[in-house]
């Protein structure tokens, strides 16, 4: 289906099943209007997402790249986000050197009361990376040579 | 394999700005897809006979529903398609609704990103497998925290229902705010008259155990099987052998200790009984103001006691105690009423709260229920009572409305007048809020019958005039500036959650909103349920609540928890963790990593060590699945592949859409 190229970026977001999918779920439920461009992906917990897993996306072609999980503290699983942070803190620090500018990659934590919140994320993070337009893939521009 | 695809319309909900049935028509082009069909209500009985039938003519073996939230009807489906003979679990829900036709208005843009969302599910139900439950045994016995109201009605039914309960209060007796209040709206009978027989039936009942003076140290375990560790706080007298006699009490040197249950209207001794009527009818000693403590001699009370149950070296002590489900009934908490600096609290001694008021108008209370002004126990001849004081305030961070107060405060409205017969009575009030049976009719009488009057408005500032106090506000329905002298001001302080309300739920494992309030699954259909297996709700600690609703949803909770202990067995949820052990190189990383220590060493006939997932333990959350090195350990439903497979199929589409 042509017409949403050039407008829409490619953006898509790793969710915790109970907080952040639940909030996104309550953004919609009370009709907070979000930008189009990105696509959620239901995990069960931000612990699941294996840094690898974000790569893949980058590799594949995304533009943008969120993950989201519950605040510290309030996670389902007891202490899967933490172990998320100190991932993908390592994964946000390490991107660069991949040749990903460091703000198509944000990891966040919304709960599932905070519709306003998630609301405001999706409308932040798409702004980012609409700033830094689409992403030159590995292999594309100056004859591969260029990873940078 | 053979997927059917089903999108829903939602009437308009979703068709309004996604083109469903363009949606339903691109996806008969994905891999493995045979059949696409759109409707107007797919969860409707109809909607969901037309899947039914589509799985027997299409010989279809996977199902994707691109409808509303998962979260929302991922069951109702997963149900469906089992009717028609397939595995539950070969189903994915596309969200299509919460997160797509609801959060945009451009059409276009829906319809496509509702086709990539649908292209996902499809990739990933591609990669199911099928999954079957196993069952495990369930310990019928059920843990209450909070024994307000709401708890002590949850503990009752469930007691009733033949469970044994285990009761936990943090206070030394039970009975909630309940049993401070004076009288109820809008019957205005006596609180503790009605409050009293069930604290009896409580203390009494062979299938509860009491736990009051205690608190929730940590729980581990899951639904069936918990594991908690109850703090029994030192109280410095042998329980056992006090009959709350109270002759320690009338010999306590230490008469200014802060008296909880009367709000410090007045002071009590060190060691106390809190009030006549508390079950258990025990003596609690505080250490912040018994004279042992403080000044290391004393011991006045161990030697009045004829039981020599005084014991000052008494410690606190951690039981541990095995159930089933839990009910969670903590109640809430009131504003501290100096955060209110316009209202003078805290400044001026005759600007006193709402449920101060409540201890001077109970007859049991500090003044026998003569109502007096704290600053020189004069009968006030004029009181003003202020709603909302905190409450749907934004600029406080507290924009929702505590419930009960437009009604106390006509209840206590109308007692003043009945107490004070030559006294005026004044509401200044934003709206008066009075929705359920018989309120609307209370108020009116308040107004009517007893002359109170209503302000519509704000109260600026409060301040003092020789001995009285001067409320200026708005009165916004005659567009005036009002001052009106007075005697007493009652604030009516806004409904807060529990003391230490986050940290309960962080034990808990379950959700809270902003202010601390715990969040149930569903706000309309599953009202008392946590998304904690196993863990309801009762009472204030969702939300502020009236008695009349309290004590509804402790008989709910109850009852979901007589519900659940039905049966002998639980059904596992299959979507856990799983060991290829020809892949396992022995780390154990996984088993490290575990929250719920779900994975254990096991020796293969060969000598090698793998990990093993325990079923029942395990809780899904994945943790293991990203930390193996070898990806020998996959979380069910949310394997590596499976995810790959969804970013795949996304990234795929994008690149379709740059190309053509
Ligand atoms: C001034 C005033 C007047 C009112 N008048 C009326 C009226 O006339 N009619 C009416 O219907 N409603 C009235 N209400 C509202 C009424 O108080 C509540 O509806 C009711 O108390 C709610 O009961 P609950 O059991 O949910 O909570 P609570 O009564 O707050 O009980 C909760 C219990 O849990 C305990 N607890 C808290 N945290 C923990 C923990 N971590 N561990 C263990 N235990 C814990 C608390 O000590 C308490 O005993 C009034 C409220 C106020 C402030
Ligand atoms: S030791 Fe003394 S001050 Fe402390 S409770 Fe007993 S009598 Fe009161
Ligand atoms: S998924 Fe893995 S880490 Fe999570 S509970 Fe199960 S075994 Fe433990």
């Amino acid at each position: 289906m042509p017409g949403m190229e050039g407008t829409e970026l490619r953006i898509i977001g790793f969710l915790c099943n109970w907080c952040s999918y639940g909030g996104a779920d309550t953004a919609g439920v009370s009709r907070f209007k979000q930008p189009t461009d990105l696509r959620i992906i239901r995990v069960p917990c931000s612990g699941r997402v294996d840094p690898l897993l974000v790569v893949k996306a980058f590799m594949e072609g995304a533009d943008g790249v969120l993950v989201s999980g519950c605040h510290p503290r309030d996670c389902h699983y007891s202490e899967g986000n933490f172990y998320a942070r100190r991932r993908l803190e390592v994964l946000k620090r390490f991107l660069p050197f991949m040749g990903i500018e460091p703000g198509r990659f944000e990891y966040t934590w919304v709960s599932a009361s905070e519709g306003a919140r998630w609301q405001k994320v999706v409308t932040d993070f798409t702004d980012q990376v609409h700033a830094l337009g689409p992403r030159r893939n590995f292999g594309e521009g100056n004859g591969g040579g260029d990873i940078r | 394999m053979r997927i059917g695809v089903f999108v829903c319309h939602c009437g308009t909900n979703i068709d309004g700005t996604v083109d469903s049935h363009q949606v339903a028509e691109e996806a008969k082009k994905f891999p493995h897809v045979v059949y696409a069909t759109d409707y107007l209500y797919t969860c409707s009985e109809p909607g969901q006979q037309e899947i039914q039938q589509a799985v027997g003519e299409h010989d279809l073996d996977g199902v994707v529903v691109a409808a509303c939230s998962p979260r929302m009807h991922e069951n109702t489906f997963r149900r469906t398609i089992e009717r028609a003979g397939l595995n539950r679990y070969m189903f994915e829900m596309a969200n299509i609704r919460e997160h797509c036709s609801w959060i945009g208005e451009d059409r276009e843009a829906n319809t496509h990103k509702a086709i990539e969302l649908v292209r996902m599910a499809v990739a990933k139900v591609a990669n199911h497998v099928h999954l079957h439950p196993s069952y495990f045994e369930v310990n019928k016995r059920v843990l209450v925290i909070g024994a307000g109201v709401a708890g002590m009605q949850a503990a009752l039914d469930c007691a009733d229902g033949g469970l044994d309960v285990v009761l936990v209060e943090k206070k030394s007796s039970i009975g909630g705010r309940m049993a401070q209040l004076d009288k109820t709206f809008p019957t205005v009978d006596c609180s503790i008259c009605i409050l009293g027989p069930k604290m009896v039936d409580v203390g009494q009942h062979e299938k509860i155990k009491l736990c009051t003076y205690s608190e929730i140290e940590d729980i581990s375990g899951y639904v069936g099987n918990y594991t908690v560790n109850i703090r029994r706080k030192a109280t410095y007298v042998d329980w056992g052998k006090c009959t709350g006699c109270g002759l320690c009490m009338e010999k306590c040197p230490s008469k200014k200790a802060y008296d909880y249950h009367n709000e410090g209207i007045a002071d009590t001794t060190a060691i106390n009984i809190s009030f006549p009527q508390a079950i258990p009818k025990k003596a609690t000693i505080d250490p912040e103001y018994c004279r042992q403590f403080t000044k290391g001699k004393c011991g006045v009370c161990a030697k009045v006691c004829p039981l020599g149950a005084i014991d000052y070296e008494m410690e606190d002590e951690i039981v541990a105690e095995e159930v089933g489900a839990i009910i969670v009934a903590t109640g809430y908490g009131l504003l501290n009423m100096e955060e209110l600096g316009e209202y003078g609290a805290g400044r001026y001694p005759d600007v006193i709260t709402g449920i101060q008021y409540e201890r001077f108008l109970n007859a049991s209370g500090p003044t026998q229920g003569h109502v007096v002004r704290p600053s020189d126990g004069e009968e006030p001849k004029r009181v003003v009572f202020i709603s909302c004081a905190g409450s749907r305030d934004a600029s406080l961070d507290r924009p929702y409305c505590s419930n009960f107060c437009c009604m106390y405060i006509a209840k206590q409205a109308i007692l003043t007048r009945d107490h004070i017969p030559d006294s005026e009575v004044y509401v200044f009030y934003m709206d008066t809020r009075s929705p359920s049976k018989g309120y609307e009719e209370f108020i009116r009488r308040a107004q009517e019958e007893y002359g109170v009057q209503y302000v519509r408005g704000r109260v600026s500032r409060i301040y003092p005039k020789g001995k009285r106090m001067v409320v200026r506000g708005a009165d916004t329905l005659l567009g005036t500036q009002v001052e009106v002298e007075t005697d007493l001001v009652v604030l009516a302080t806004a409904a807060t959650c529990a003391p230490e309300a986050e940290e309960l739920a962080e034990k808990l494992r379950i959700s809270y909103d902003e202010y601390g309030f715990y969040m149930e699954s569903h706000p309309k259909l599953r009202p008392v349920e946590t998304n904690t297996s196993g863990v309801f709700l009762a009472g204030a600690c969702q939300g502020p609540k009236d008695i009349p609703a309290a004590v509804g949803q402790g008989s709910a909770a109850a009852s979901k928890v007589l519900s659940l202990f039905s049966k002998d067995q639980l059904e596992s949820d299959p979507q856990i963790a799983q060991v290829m052990e020809l892949r396992c190189v022995g780390c154990l990383k996984c088993a490290d990593t575990c929250p719920f220590q779900a994975i254990e060493e096991k020796e293969l006939p060969d000598g090698r060590v793998v990990g093993h997932v325990i079923e029942t333990v395990c809780q899904g959350c994945g943790l293991c699945t990203s930390i193996c090195p070898s990806g020998a350990i996959q979380l069910q439903q949310c394997t590596d592949n499976q995810l790959i497979a969804e970013v795949e199929a996304l990234c795929q589409a994008w690149r379709e859409r740059s190309s053509g």
